[in-house]
């Protein structure tokens, strides 16, 4: 017995030993890769939203549930992870179905051109940050690529063992904790880099986009019927990289046949009132916090109209909760701001 | 599945309890059934191979046990009635028979390895001298099968031998040939070694299992945190296209050192290890190698059951056949007398070279690479006489310092040869190992030339401080068995070790993504 004990107390010793070396060599994204919280974020703000944005940096850069809050008492959270596929999507939505149901989910439809992963990053990105569940396995599951493991996931210090070269300060310091970075999942960004030139769109040899996401857009939709949501699909503000009009009549056409709302901003930018010269901080790919605000102020008038979204400041609770985060909002605007007239451009987002 | 592998962890863990939890007299059984299914994960086609190796030799080692044993009853029969010349003429008619078995078995299993693995070779050099175009021929080359092969035809010769009876249980010749802790890069093993705790009952012991678990660690350290961490150093060093000729390439022979050093003795550590834990106790193949003080010495401790298979199966068996004598004794009378007593030893010596530079791979440079060492050793053996003069006159060559500058001295002859690995043809290898004396360029050892080889200079301290521990244990286990020492020491230090290890290996490895995990580079032979 008392061999099996010190066993016992050797290999818990050990596994709390790695674990803390996990802890240690995961990224921080503190500093750089700030996206990287994104996906662990949306806990800490899940329980009460009515509306769930799932999608990839046009979703988190273009729309600001602080705004939707403000302008017309809607609770809302972003899912958004920087080229989130649509399996991934799939799996964000599942998972949250596990902490709560929203009334509307609104999928950014660009990812369906992608019917593989792009990136092992951006596989880490979306996944690493998720709480373990069935759908974090399956997302999992749908997104690695050839070199990558299942095992790497679950133990993430097999993938990040080689940053011991790279550990700093800011590994030590969040080994536990971390610092916000969004706003309900919305990435703020104040500063203005208008459009001068928009590329010329490459043609494709086909339009067609894959089965593969078909397939995950049916999931998407039966889950969403399943669990009495609306399902909106979006095509979020952007400039480019562009979007085809074939693209565009698919998914028309899918959402006509589905009996499904689709919003094509792009088709809107006049009713919007997004002006590319003064609401995008990149030149177009995305909005800064000025255009997703017109973006989330005109989408708003959309989202209030559907089921079970109400306005929902007369809740006391609610609203001291959202008052702490319009705080938040309106502190990291002014930090934004003020880095903007000190030196001209946004270092730090925080 | 590689032993560095999540899968295969996953494998193991699952078979060790299942070993332990199933009665013990089904324990052999499963180790059959997952030795199968550990080869099959590296191809079904492959298990053929194996079967066919291992279905041969079991036949023949049946075939040739009965002709032994009807022999025996037929003597014993007919003891009174036989002369002594009788008896000597009827052996000689069963050990004929028995040879006639042998020799298809040998045929058969060389045939195959023959095709599979120097056809190509073969058809290079015919079009490289007949100016032809024959086409290649494109085989699976299943993975270990120089090792398994070896190790089963050792096992025919012993039974032809008369050494042991044979294995009549077919499943358990199987298992033999398959064991998987040892089946892609040996050891190869003796039967009569290996047999006894492979096919013995094992309760489960703790101190076994803890020792064995130890000698895992012990060479995954090894393999990921050294050999693999200069792979890419080593791989740019000797890319065909690379011009790192003098200094760099003394870096390639210590680099490449270590590499081969980390991977090969890492690999058999996990291999003995993981049969340790089961068990089943398999050979050592290394004993401090890189501490002999000469090239001789150095192959009586580097790959050790490769060296006495070739001793005991090809250089025994040429050096006192009787054509080999015969020859010799013509060659005493007729050319000399020194001439004749030599013979035999050039003979099977440069016969035991050329064939271990053929099973190391189908190309030039491996055979020179044996003959290289044919040739050295020969020589060696020729001076003997004149280092014991040298000896005797000098007292300085019998002090330690002596003895560390022939360590040290060897290593470095043994690495100019052993970079024939990764040289891939004598010419580039000669044209290399000559720079060394002609490119005065070790300015690049301080200009950052080495900073471009893949590894930067943490890297390089993580190899430092590795081969640092991977020579300290060598050193303590001149003081005895590593292990044992290190259980005996109180439970803090000798857990904080196992720790370290542990830690060292999982954060300094080089494995995973941006890494391209290196396999086993002896697998390939």
């Amino acid at each position: 017995m008392k061999k099996v004990i010190r066993c016992l107390v050797l290999v818990l010793g050990l596994a709390a030993s790695l674990w803390l070396l996990q802890r240690l060599t995961m990224p921080k994204y503190i500093h750089e890769n700030e996206e990287g919280v994104l996906a662990g974020e949306y806990y800490a703000n899940s329980g009460d939203n009515d509306v769930l944005f799932l999608g990839d940096c046009e979703v988190y850069s273009n729309f600001s549930p602080v705004k939707l809050w403000e302008e017309y008492g809607i609770t809302s959270v972003i899912r958004g992870t920087p080229q989130q596929l649509i399996w991934q999507s799939y799996a964000m939505l599942q998972d949250t179905l596990l902490h709560e149901v929203p009334k509307v989910v609104v999928f950014n439809v660009y990812s369906m051109r992608y019917d593989k992963s792009e990136s092992e990053a951006y596989n880490r990105l979306a996944l690493d940050g998720m709480h373990w569940s069935k759908a974090k396995a399956e997302g999992i599951r749908a997104s690695m690529e050839e070199k990558e493991t299942f095992a790497s996931y679950v133990f993430p210090l097999l993938r990040f063992h080689s940053r011991w070269k790279e550990l700093g300060a800011d590994d030590l310091r969040y080994m536990f904790r971390s610092e916000q970075l969004s706003h309900n999942g919305y990435v703020m960004r104040v500063d203005t880099k208008p459009v001068t030139v928009i590329p010329d769109p490459i043609p494709l040899p086909d339009y067609t986009y894959p089965e593969r996401d078909w397939e995950y857009l049916d999931k998407i939709r039966d889950c969403c019927k399943e669990h009495g949501i609306t399902l909106i699909l979006i095509k979020s503000p952007s400039c480019y990289p562009h979007w085809f009009e074939q693209w565009d009549q698919q998914i028309a056409d899918y959402a006509k046949e589905n009996d499904l709302i689709y919003v094509n901003f792009l088709a809107h930018q006049e009713e919007t009132g997004i002006d590319y010269q003064t609401d995008t901080f990149d030149a177009g790919q995305h909005l800064n916090l000025s255009g997703a605000e017109k973006a989330s102020a005109w989408f708003g008038k959309i989202l209030k109209e559907q089921p079970g979204v109400s306005d929902r400041r007369g809740d006391e609770a609610l609203a001291a909760a959202w008052e702490k985060k319009m705080e938040f909002y309106e502190a990291m605007k002014a930090s934004q701001m003020k880095q903007l007239e000190e030196t001209g451009e946004v270092h730090s987002y925080r | 599945m590689s032993f560095i592998s999540i899968g295969f962890f996953a494998f193991f863990a699952a078979l060790l309890l299942l070993y332990y939890l199933v009665p013990r007299r089904f324990q052999w059984m499963l180790l059959l059934a997952a030795s199968i299914a550990f080869y099959a994960s590296f191809g079904l086609k492959y298990l053929i191979y194996l079967g066919v190796t291992a279905v041969s030799t079991w036949a023949a080692g049946v075939r040739m046990d009965d002709l032994y044993r009807a022999q025996d009853a037929y003597l014993k029969e007919h003891k009174q009635e036989m002369s002594r010349e009788e008896r000597k003429a009827y052996k000689a008619r069963v050990s004929g028979r028995a040879k006639g078995v042998l020799v298809l078995c040998l045929l058969l299993n060389l045939g195959i390895l023959a095709v599979i693995k120097y056809t190509n070779f073969a058809l290079e050099n015919v079009n490289a001298i007949f100016r032809t175009d024959l086409a290649y021929v494109k085989f699976a080359l299943p993975i270990g099968i120089s090792f398994y092969m070896f190790q089963s035809l050792g096992y025919a010769i012993d039974v032809y031998r008369r050494k042991y009876p044979a294995e009549r249980n077919l499943a358990k010749t199987a298992l033999f040939t398959s064991f998987f802790p040892q089946l892609i890069q040996g050891p190869i093993s003796r039967f009569d070694e290996l047999s006894q705790s492979l096919f013995a009952e094992h309760a489960f012991d703790g101190r076994e299992v803890t020792f064995g678990l130890w000698r895992v660690l012990w060479g995954m350290f090894k393999k990921l945190v050294i050999a693999d961490r200069l792979a890419p150093a080593v791989a740019a060093l000797t890319a065909a296209d690379a011009s790192y000729s003098g200094v760099f390439v003394l870096a390639t022979i210590l680099f490449y050192a270590l590499q081969i050093y980390g991977d090969f003795t890492g690999g058999i550590d996990i291999t003995i290890g993981l049969a340790q834990m089961l068990g089943v106790k398999v050979a050592e193949n290394f004993n401090r190698p890189f501490l002999s003080k000469n090239i001789a010495e150095y192959w009586r401790r580097w790959h050790i059951t490769m060296g006495t298979w070739f001793r005991d199966y090809i250089f025994y068996s040429m050096s006192v056949s009787p054509k080999m004598l015969k020859f010799s004794k013509w060659a005493k009378n007729r050319i000399h007398p020194e001439v004749g007593k030599r013979l035999p030893v050039y003979l099977s010596t440069i016969t035991v070279w050329l064939a271990t530079g053929l099973w190391h791979g189908a190309a030039w440079h491996f055979i020179v690479w044996g003959m290289v060492n044919c040739v050295i050793l020969l020589i060696s053996q020729e001076l003997a006489p004149v280092y014991r003069k040298f000896h005797a006159r000098f007292a300085w060559s019998n002090t330690k310092g002596w003895e560390i500058f022939m360590v040290i001295r060897t290593f470095w002859m043994m690495g100019m040869i052993r970079v024939l690995d990764v040289y891939h043809t004598p010419g580039f290898w000669a044209r290399q190992i000559a720079s060394i004396f002609t490119t005065g360029n070790w300015g690049a050892l301080f200009d950052g030339s080495f900073l471009k080889l893949g590894l930067d200079a943490a890297d390089y301290l993580v190899v430092l401080v590795g081969s640092l521990v991977m020579l300290a244990v060598s050193l303590a286990k001149g003081k005895g068995p590593v292990r044992e020492q290190l259980a005996a020491k109180p439970a803090v230090v000798r857990y904080g070790l196992i720790w370290l290890l542990i830690a060292a290996t999982v954060i300094f490895g080089a494995y995973g993504i941006g890494y391209d995990a290196a396999q086993f580079i002896y697998v390939q032979f």
